[in-house]
């Protein structure tokens, strides 16, 4: 890489002659080596779906989450490293329980996209500290607003999404997603193919084990921000497999 | 205002709520008074729940101020929480508690708040505020099923908690917890057996009506909250006095 031995790639505060931070660069770096995460906006919600690598067969079930509820009403799917997702979800936790203590209402998701994004940026810009090594994707509905995401990069820069992908496999799943007619499509719908998709972009011979993790919020669920029921992310589950099982025989033919 | 909050540090005391009211060295401060005050809150435990009994008035000195303050708060699926005393006071606790709620939710892991558990809470938020000599005002009664048992726990400003079978504060402690006691005491005696949910209604009802016609911060308008093992149920009531006893009432002409 052309930063290494420059001396311009060790500090966040400093830009190389060529006008970049390549202490940011690293921590893209580090999202990119995570489970793929992908995020769906339909017409009456937002699902969630990550593929969470296994990395021991000694881990119990179930540990190791990678997609939360900031609060009721609010998704949060994250991506690199997991430690320091944690401690962005906390500070997205403290943010909407403070807006609510303060103006008894919930936190919107566009003024907490706003707050995490400016407080992902501030590690951007000092040499003490070092950037954080996730993205996040945060999702909400409310029947004023609708349904509403937000993906947030180690810079500290948002955009709000129709569909986005985190991690490893982040370009094959866009291209899924960009197949899909996301504004027409509900949750209900989307759920599968966002199962699918996580199916699709895993890869088997570099990460064997992996668990699939579904969410979502929308009407359906009364604005709340919820795993899905186990029925459907069984039917999800087999909607994924199968259509995995008809691709793999058509490159056959 | 200085409100600190449970802080998420492993190890570390939890912070108790504090509205940072403080008697300062240099000013005397007999005693701190309440100014928007509510009257008698009534508990009784039934035979597959406890019921709680609370009028909606809220009174700043004797004038009736707010007639349309409830003060039984739903907390999860397996409490209900009443207060009276100083109303602010209940209004802060209730938003501590909301916030406990909401954030154990985001935890996910499925395990709620029980009542016991939140009657200790509280009297630990309750005797330290009055350790500080700044009390809470209020008397709390906490009301659920854990382990398929009712439970009913009261707190009042100075810390003291206790656990009972009919609970009633105030001027209700005067009036109705007489009422109550002798009505729980003959169904033992008579049939061994404990209220049924209809007669510990009933019995609530007959108290309110008591106190409307001798407390004088008291309400026609009131609620009873009711939990049982799989439901939470608050009604909204009014009392329909009859006010042509008061001519029977001798002694006082």
């Amino acid at each position: 890489m052309s930063s290494i031995g420059t001396g311009y790639d060790l500090s966040a505060s400093q830009f190389s002659p060529d006008g970049r931070v390549f202490q940011v660069e690293y921590a893209f770096k580090a999202v990119e080596n995570s489970g793929t995460a992908i995020a769906l906006r339909g017409s009456d919600g937002v699902v969630f779906a990550v593929e969470k690598l296994v990395t021991s067969k000694l881990h119990e079930d179930c540990t190791g989450k990678r997609l939360f509820s900031v609060e009721n009403h609010i998704g949060m799917a994250v991506g690199g490293l997991t430690a320091d997702a944690s401690a962005i979800l906390d500070v997205a936790r403290e943010e909407a329980r403070s807006y609510r203590q303060n103006y008894s209402m919930p936190i919107s998701l566009k003024y907490l996209n706003e707050r995490i994004s400016m407080y992902i940026h501030a590690h951007t810009l000092y040499s003490a500290i070092r950037p954080f090594g996730c993205a996040v994707i945060i999702g909400s509905y409310d029947p004023k607003d609708g349904p509403q995401m937000y993906m947030i990069d180690p810079a500290g820069v948002s955009f709000g999404y129709f569909g986005c992908a985190i991690g490893k496999a982040k370009q094959t799943a866009k291209t899924e997603i960009e197949k899909l007619n996301l504004k027409t499509m509900t949750c209900k719908e989307l759920i599968k193919e966002a199962a699918k998709i996580i199916y699709m972009v895993h890869d088997e011979l570099k990460d064997k084990q992996f668990e699939l993790e579904l969410s979502w919020v929308g009407s359906h669920t009364n604005g709340k921000h919820e795993e899905v029921p186990k029925d459907v992310f069984d039917d999800a589950l087999k909607y994924a497999k199968a259509s995995l099982d008809d691709d793999s025989g058509s490159d056959g033919e | 205002m200085n409100v600190k909050h449970q802080s998420w540090i492993p190890g570390n005391f939890k912070s108790v709520p504090d509205t940072g009211r403080t008697a300062q060295h240099d000013v005397v401060q007999h005693g701190w008074t309440p100014i928007t005050t509510t009257t008698s809150v009534l508990g009784v435990v039934f035979e597959s729940g406890v019921a709680l009994a609370a009028d909606t008035l809220t009174s700043y000195g004797s004038m009736a101020c707010f007639q349309n303050n409830p003060r039984i708060l739903t907390v999860n699926q397996n409490i209900i929480v009443a207060a009276a005393g100083e109303y602010s006071d209940y209004q802060f606790i209730r938003d501590v508690v909301e916030d406990k709620v909401r954030t154990e939710k985001s935890l996910n892991d499925g395990i709620s708040m029980k009542p016991k558990a939140l009657h200790t809470w509280l009297s630990r938020v309750l005797y330290n505020r009055r350790t500080k000599m700044k009390p809470l005002w209020s008397t709390f009664l906490v009301a659920g099923v854990q382990n398929d048992v009712p439970f009913l726990g009261e707190v009042d400003k100075l810390g003291t908690a206790f656990v009972d079978e009919q609970i009633a504060s105030g001027y209700g402690a005067y009036l109705a917890l007489p009422l109550m006691r002798k009505a729980i005491d003959e169904k033992r005696e008579k049939l061994n057996s404990k209220l049924t949910k209809d007669e510990a209604i009933d019995l609530l009802k007959k108290c309110m009506e008591v106190l409307y016609y001798r407390d004088a911060r008291s309400h026609d308008k009131y609620q009873i909250g009711i939990v049982t093992k799989d439901s939470v149920e608050i009604q909204n009531l009014t009392l329909k006095p009859r006010w042509e006893v008061a001519k029977l009432v001798q002694g006082y002409e």
